[in-house]
């Protein structure tokens, strides 16, 4: 009986050695969204390219489409600019831009100048919609059902990995299930 | 002389009247209300910079949800709405006060756990130890016996 008390460290040690194993590696800055399952939040808001035109959560209706947050002060948004054009026009992504406390003239030199990867792109210059979706840092991107619901977000640059990791099975789920 | 150390008092005065009047920025009916945003966006938690509450922040993220804060107090939400709000938004982490739920039963009982099992080994180690106590202090009558023929041999030790 007093021999297994001898083995009390040990097996705390163990404990405590799968503990902090199973914490290696993940990302401590990662959040899931809180909006997850839920339906993209009410807006309004005007389009970037025409300000004339008001766009709402319906553009988001009738196919799953990435919603990337991003802005021209954002230098990890020009990182990923290159990556999201190949998304859309090499694999035909829907992608729609949020273009998020920004400029609108800026955010348009921008667009000419290094490409277009956006269907429509929201201007949010107060960073409202931003708010509401729960945006803490660009570049942000969002899966978003056919329905309108956020099915998943992703924190930082889009890259080929990413994509093919995250955003590719998760977009294929949902694609198949609508 | 009375008049210069006046001067001297009121220019040192003069940073703390500053600091006071970046406080009150955003405006309060009254100090309990401005109390009550202190409190709130001190346990209110900052996405971005994960250690410090939104209070303490500079992200921009932090910025917006004290004005957020503010905005919906100025509205006459209730403390839950303004945090149930944010939560919705940003999620459960956001509070440095987690609710007590199935997710967070653990984070709060550990603390008891941790106490509660300190105290049984603590008095666990007392009770044996008790034990053992009782049971050495009386020998018996085949112990007594050796230790007087022990004593006695030490007693005849030509060496000594």
């Amino acid at each position: 009986m007093k021999r297994m008390f001898l083995f009390i460290p040990l097996i705390l040690v163990v404990v405590l050695g799968v503990v902090l194993f199973a914490g290696i590696g993940k990302d401590p800055n990662r959040l899931d969204s809180a909006l997850v399952g839920k339906s993209v939040p009410a807006f309004s808001l005007s389009e970037l390219g025409n300000a004339e035109a008001q766009l709402d959560a319906a553009v988001f209706e009738g196919e799953v489409s990435l919603l990337n947050v991003w802005g021209t002060w954002c230098p990890a948004c020009r990182d990923e600019h290159d990556d999201l054009l190949r998304l859309a026009e090499d694999k035909g992504v829907r992608i729609i831009g949020l273009n998020y406390k920004d400029n609108r003239d800026d955010a348009l030199t921008w667009l000419t100048r290094l490409g277009n990867p956006y269907e429509v792109t929201i201007y949010d210059p107060r960073g409202t919609l931003g708010f509401d979706l729960g945006v803490y840092g660009a570049p942000e991107t969002y899966v978003i059902d056919a329905d309108g619901i956020v099915r998943y977000r992703h924190v930082g640059v889009v890259n080929e990995k990413v994509w093919k990791q995250d955003l590719e099975p998760i977009m294929k789920r949902y694609r198949e299930g609508a | 002389m009375g008049r210069r150390i006046a001067m001297w008092v009121l220019a040192l005065m003069l940073p703390l009247q500053l600091a006071a009047d970046e406080a009150n920025v955003q405006g309060f009916d009254s100090l309990q209300e401005e109390q009550r945003y202190r409190e709130l966006i001190s346990e209110l938690r900052c996405p971005k910079c994960q250690n410090q509450n939104i209070a303490d922040s500079n992200a921009p993220i932090s910025r917006d949800m004290r004005d957020a804060v503010y905005r919906m107090m100025q509205d006459g939400a209730s403390d839950d709405d303004i945090v149930g709000a944010l939560v919705d938004r940003f999620g459960e982490f956001v509070r440095y006060n987690p609710e007590l739920d199935r997710r967070t039963v653990l984070l709060w009982a550990t603390p008891a756990i941790a106490v509660g099992t300190g105290l049984l080994v603590v008095a666990g180690i007392v009770i044996r130890s008790r034990r053992r106590g009782e049971q050495s202090a009386e020998l018996t009558a085949e112990e007594r016996s050796r230790v007087d023929q022990l004593l006695a041999d030490e007693d005849r030790d030509p060496r000594s």
